[in-house]
Formats: structure tokens, sequence, C-alpha cells
């Protein structure tokens, strides 16, 4: 079903700005449970090629939940998730959809970089070895070779000074650059953020949201679960504000922050503002 | 059928021999359990008197008696001490063995209940008026007593298998009972697998209870 | 108080004499008491990692053989789990040398406290953790190999530490299989030399000089621990 499509598009997909209107993620349906509560109810989405959508909307909304269905941390109730075609978490057998093996699922969600509220970097490990582990452990890379691209990754978040510390001994903004440059070191298709800047202190938030930017600017394809209006206006294509486990407004920054339609989306925005 | 029966005539009867052995392994956990709490407890309130060579003795004896195997201080009481003119039975000397060293472990598990009081409630006692002794008494032991229920309970299981030690001093309790019984009839296999279940039988109630104090303090933090 | 040190100094005397005939066979039952020790602490610590595992497994019957194993670990006395062992199997055709046994019996009691112990361990690092795992594709068996057991390793040491001080202690049960370690040596000299108390204090001695320096690094190791936790909160 979604291969024509994607032939088709594929097939016209000679330039630039082809590619960048390629689809890269597409939420199809999705609906999650947890036992009599409904948290998602209904989600489509689709994300381009090199796009940054935001995900916003009140806490309990749904959108962590959201987050942790697109690979799979949690089980959609139903729905479907495709990446670059590829059906996440399942196999089509015939006309029923049957649970895809943990291997599987493993190599996929290596497409998906996530980044945690709460980092959780492993405490037993240094920062280099951190980021190194999933070229190191999981892509087979040697040793060397894992360390060196932790260490460029780590460039990347401005955290190389820091490669021997434990994670402990790192601030929380620290801790959160080098939650990206873990994201970063397995190469991933699309970068998953949910509130990366959330649990830090107000002084350390700038600092990780400088390193979310550069990644945008680079044409990463992310998105970005974000309670910084501001920071969503100025890096997403496209803003998605959610309530109820439901989409209720999504389209330009512009459109969704500056100009709300729904009445949900006006009183949210004016919450924030205060 | 048949050997089904057999079996079950040839348990009934190791059965009964055993069990006299178990009456003698529950004077022996209940004699040793007393003496190890009392001493405990007593040791653990001594230290808080903070008399250094007092404590320094405290120390030397929880060290010394946590590190002796329970058979070397068993044999020592029973074996040991005729050198001294001291010949004790079986019974008291497994009693006194297991006590002290029970002793040992009672002496920390309380003084770690009683540490883990914050001493801001000594001083609190201390500002209505209470002397040390009372807030001792009324304040600190009663909630140091609760804090170390299961690791009691924890000790008393351990107690009631370290007993079957005083096997090798001839104490008649039930692994002795079924070393002999087992040179009787030959049916070693049955008789230590029922042995295996008295114990069991034995330790079972108390580790249901400790899991449900440590489910209860779990909740509670 | 004369007459008590006099009788203190006799007491000493006998070593003297007697100690080059006991040390070879002491030094020979030290090596055994060792290897029993570490034996049966090896086989503990390979039972109780799987158990620890299978525990906390979401497959219902794995769970449930850990739990039945540990509850019958945690009731029965290793003494009895010896002589089931070295008397019961026989019968059966099974037969194993002393120290076999030993250290199979003891590592098989000793299994189900490490298994409590490592599952303590296991569950004190954040789940967060296994899921950051999972994110970066990495199998379960991988999570618990390089994220969880290293962690739970280093959580469950000073409770590792004292499990071995109890096993060195408990070697001494398989004296009572006839295994030839110190307790049986000990008992063996006490009724050939008639000289019981001084054996035994000897061997009460050899046994603190082995459980003493464990029991203080444990310690150290614990309150290491501490301090580490409380940076990190
Ligand atoms: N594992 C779970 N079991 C039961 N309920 C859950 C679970 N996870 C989330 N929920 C519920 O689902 C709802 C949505 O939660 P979710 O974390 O997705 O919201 P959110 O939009 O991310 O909120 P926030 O902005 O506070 O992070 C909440 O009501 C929450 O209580
Ligand atoms: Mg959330």
């Amino acid at each position: 079903m979604n291969g024509n499509g994607q032939i088709h598009v594929n097939r016209c997909d000679f330039g630039v700005k082809m590619t960048e209107n390629k689809e890269l993620l597409r939420i199809e349906g999705l609906r999650k449970d947890f036992g009599t509560l409904q948290v998602l109810k209904d989600i489509s989405l689709s994300v381009g090629q090199s796009k940054k959508v935001a995900l916003i909307g009140p806490s309990g909304s749904g959108k962590t939940t959201l987050l942790r269905c697109i690979n799979h941390l949690e089980s959609p109730t139903g729905g479907h998730i495709y990446l670059d075609g590829d059906l996440i978490g399942e196999e089509k057998r015939g006309v029923r959809y049957v649970r895809s093996s943990a291997a599987r699922l493993a190599r996929q969600r290596l497409d998906m970089g996530f980044v945690f509220q709460n980092f959780y970097l492993w405490p037993h490990l240094t920062v280099q070895e951190n980021v190194a582990l999933c070229p190191w452990k999981v892509q087979g890379k040697s040793q060397k070779e894992a360390m060196d691209l932790a260490e460029a990754m780590l460039e990347k978040v401005h955290m190389a000074h820091k490669r021997k510390e434990y994670p402990e001994r790192l601030s929380g903004g620290q801790q959160q650059r080098v939650g990206i440059a873990r994201a970063l070191a397995q190469q991933p298709k699309i970068i998953l953020f949910d509130e990366p800047t959330s649990a830090l202190d107000p002084e350390l938030v700038g600092e990780v949201l400088g390193v979310i930017q550069e990644l945008a600017a680079e044409g990463r394809s992310m998105v970005l679960v974000t309670h910084e209006i501001r920071f969503a206006r100025d890096v997403a294509d496209e803003v998605v504000f959610m309530d109820g486990g439901l989409v209720v407004e999504k389209g330009a920054p512009a459109d969704v922050i500056d100009n709300p339609s729904n009445e949900r989306t006006i009183r949210f925005l004016g919450q924030l503002r205060g | 059928m048949e050997q089904f029966g057999d079996l079950f005539t040839r348990s009934a009867s190791h059965l009964e021999v055993l069990l006299q052995g178990a009456g003698v392994t529950v004077m022996i956990t209940l004699g040793s359990f007393v003496m190890a709490v009392t001493i405990g407890l007593v040791l653990a309130v001594a230290r808080t008197w903070k008399i250094r060579p007092l404590n320094a003795l405290i120390a030397i004896y929880v060290e010394v008696f946590r590190g002796l195997p329970t058979l070397t201080l068993l044999f020592i009481c029973y074996f040991g001490l005729t050198y001294v003119g001291i010949k004790l039975n079986p019974l008291p000397a497994a009693i006194i063995g297991l006590g002290l060293s029970g002793g040992a472990y009672c002496t920390e598990i309380f003084r770690s209940g009683i540490s883990a009081l914050h001493h801001g409630q000594r001083e609190a006692a201390a500002a209505i008026g209470m002397t040390p002794m009372r807030a001792m008494r009324f304040v600190i032991l009663p909630q140091a007593l609760r804090i170390t229920l299961p690791p009691l309970g924890n000790y008393a299981i351990g107690l009631i298998k370290d007993t079957a030690v005083a096997s090798a001093v001839a104490a008649p309790e039930i692994l002795f009972r079924a070393r002999n019984l087992s040179t009787e009839t030959f049916d070693t296999a049955l008789i230590y697998l029922l042995v295996a279940v008295l114990y069991l039988v034995m330790t079972f109630p108390l580790a249901r209870w400790v899991d449900h104090l440590e489910k209860k303090r779990k909740a509670w933090q | 108080m004369m007459e008590y040190l006099d009788q203190f100094a006799a007491f000493l005397s006998v070593y003297p004499a007697k100690l080059p005939q006991w040390e070879g066979v002491l030094i020979r039952a030290i090596k055994t008491t060792l290897i029993v020790t570490a034996g049966s602490f090896a086989v503990a610590l390979v039972i109780g990692v799987l158990l620890a595992l299978a525990r906390l497994s979401k497959n219902a019957l794995l769970r449930g053989i850990a739990r039945f194993y540990i509850e019958i670990a945690r009731g029965v006395p290793a003494l009895v789990i010896l002589f089931l062992l070295y008397f019961g199997l026989p019968p059966l055709g099974i037969v194993m040398d002393a120290v076999p046994t030993a250290i199979l019996g003891l590592g098989l009691s000793t299994g189900g406290y490490v298994a409590e112990i490592i599952r303590a361990g296991i569950e004190a690092t954040h789940k967060g953790q296994r899921e950051a795992g999972l994110t970066i594709g990495m199998s379960s068996w991988q999570i618990n190999r390089y994220i969880i057991l290293p962690q739970a390793a280093r959580i469950s040491l000073p409770s590792l530490m004292n499990t071995l001080i109890t096993v060195l202690k408990d070697s001494s049960l398989a004296s009572l299989i006839t295994a030839p370690e110190l307790m049986l040596r000990a008992k063996a000299i006490s009724s050939t030399d008639f000289l019981p108390m001084h054996i035994l204090l000897l061997v009460g001695a050899i046994y603190l000089c082995l459980a003493i320096p464990l029991s203080q690094l444990s310690r150290l190791l614990e309150r290491r621990m501490f301090s580490k936790l409380g940076n990190r909160m």
C-alpha cells in the first residue's frame, strides 16, 4: 500500500527539492490505551525528510506517549508507524499485522534517535563510552572506530572536553548534550526529542537549545516535544498542537503559534504567555 | 500404587522420629534467640554511651563472633571448654554457641536500627524535658525495634537453619536424628528430603512475615 | 591473678611444641577451605545471576521456578543440602567426592541469597536506563550485559562481600561430609592430641584472619558507595 506511493515519489525524485518533499515518518491512525484510559485517540501525522516538527500541548495530552509509540517503547493499541516506508515493530502477513521479532525491532530503532527528558545516561560509563556504546556493541564497529566516532559526536555538542568524565560529574545541560551525542552516534534517520530542556535549570536551557538548533540547521529530521514555544517557532517547519490525545491543530509555526484558529490552542498559548 | 503406599508408610515412620528432633530444634532456636537478642540489645545500647574502652571491647566481640564459623564456636563450647574443666551437655553447648554468635549479629542489627533514627529525635526528646534514659526507653527503642524487625526476622530464619549444626555436637535435634535414622534404615534420600521439608515448614511462616513487613516498609517510604 | 597468668603461659607453651607438627596439615587444610569457599561462591554467583534475571523476566514460568528455588534455598539449611547430596545421592547411583559435593551444595544453597542481592541491585537501576538501551537498538541480552549487570554488580558488591564471608564460614560444614578442610583437621587433631582448645582457638584465629579483612573491605565499599550516591542526589 505504502510501497506504491513510495516508488512513485522516488521515480520523480531527481532534484534536491524533491528529496525534501519525501516522506520520512508516517503515523497512521495511532491509538494507545493504558487500561481504560485512552491516551492517544487517533493520531495521523507525516514528517518529511529534513523536516522539523514541534509537538506542543498541555501536560497529559499524550505527547510523550506518542513519541514512545513511534519507536515502540510502548506498543500501540492501534495504528501503524512507518519510517522511510518501513513498517515499525510489525510485519504484515496477508491482511493481518503481527508483532515483529525483537531483533528486527532493535535494528529499526537504530534509525530513530531518542533524547529523554531525564537524559538517562548510564552512570557506570564515561561520557565517551556512553556515546560509543551503540556503534561499538550494537553496530559492531571496532572499539577505536567507535570511540573516534563518539569523540566526533561529542565535538558536535561541544562536550568533547568532558569525554573522560562520568555523567554524575556533569551539569544537567551537559548531560543532555551528551544524551544528544549518544543519539547522533547511532546515525539515525530521525531524532525524537522528549522535552529535552524540561528537567534543566533555566540558565542551562540555552546551551541545549543551541545544540538542537545547530542540528536542525544541518538538515536533520526531528520531532521535538517542547514547551519552549519561541524556540519551536524559530526552528520548526511545522507545529502540531495536541490535546486530549488528539491533534487539534497543525500547520506552519506562523499560523499555529501566532494566529491559532482553534479555541483550545488559543487558551493553551495564552496560559503559556501568562 | 503399592510403591506409593510404601513410600507413605516409610515417610510416616521417619517423621515420627524426626518430629521429636523438631522439638529439640525449636528449644535450641528459642534459647539462643533469647540469648542473642538480650546480648544485642544490651551491647547496642551500651555503645551509645560512647565509653571508648567499652566500645572497643564491643567492636572486638562483634568482629570475632561474626567472623567465626558456628561450627567452630560449637566445638569450642562443647570440646574446648573441657580444657578449663567446664563440661557442657550438647544442648546448652549449642544454645550458648549459637547465642554468642547471634549476639554479635543482633548488636549490629540494633546498632543500625538506633543509628537510623535521626539524632534530631533525641534532641526533640530532650527539648520536652526527657532524661536520656527515658528518651531511649520511650522514643528511640520503640522506633528502633520497628526498624529492626525485618532483619531480626531474617536472623531468626538463619538461626533455625543454623541449629542443624548442633547435630555435630550430638544435640538430638532434627538432623542428628536423621543421621541415626539413615544409618539404621539406609533410606537416606527420603529421610533428608523429609528433613528439608521440615525445616521449610518451620521457616516458611517467618519468611512470609518478614516479606510482609518489608513490603509494608517499602510502601511506607 | 598470678595464678591465672601462669595458667595462660602454660596454655601458650603448648604451641611452640605442637605448631611444627600441625603446620603442614593445617596449610593443606587452609588450601582446601579456600578452594571450597571460592568454588562455591563462584557457583553461587552464576546461579544467582541466572536466577535474578529469571526472577525479573517476562516469562511467568521462569519467574515461578526462580521464586520456588529462592524460597527453598532460604528455608533449608546448607548442611541438610550437603547431607542430601553426599549421603542421599550415592544410593541412587550418583557418587561425588566430598570437596566437589561441598562446592556444589554450598553453591546451590548460597545461590538463592545471591539472586536476591543481585535482584535488588538490578531493581536499583532506573527503568529509563533500560529504555535508553532499547533506543540505541540493543537487545535485552545486550542491555543486561552492558548496562544493567555491571551496575547491579557494583551496587551489590558490599552485600556480596558479606555473602563471601558467610560462604567462608559455611565451608566449615564441609568437614561434616569429610572434606579435608580446616574444621575436619581441627577435629582430627583434637582427638589425637587431646588438645581441643588449642587447635580450635588456632583454627578460629585462622578463620578470623581470613574473614576480618573481607569484612573491613566490605564496609569500606559500602561507605564509598553511600558517599557516591550522595553526590548524585
Ligand atoms: N505507563 C502508563 N500507564 C498508565 N498511564 C500512563 C502511562 N504513561 C502515561 N500515562 C498517562 O497518559 C497520559 C498522557 O501522558 P503523557 O506522558 O504522554 O503526557 P505528556 O503530554 O507527555 O505530558 P507532559 O507534558 O506532562 O510530559 C497521562 O494522563 C498519563 O497519566
Ligand atoms: Mg511528557
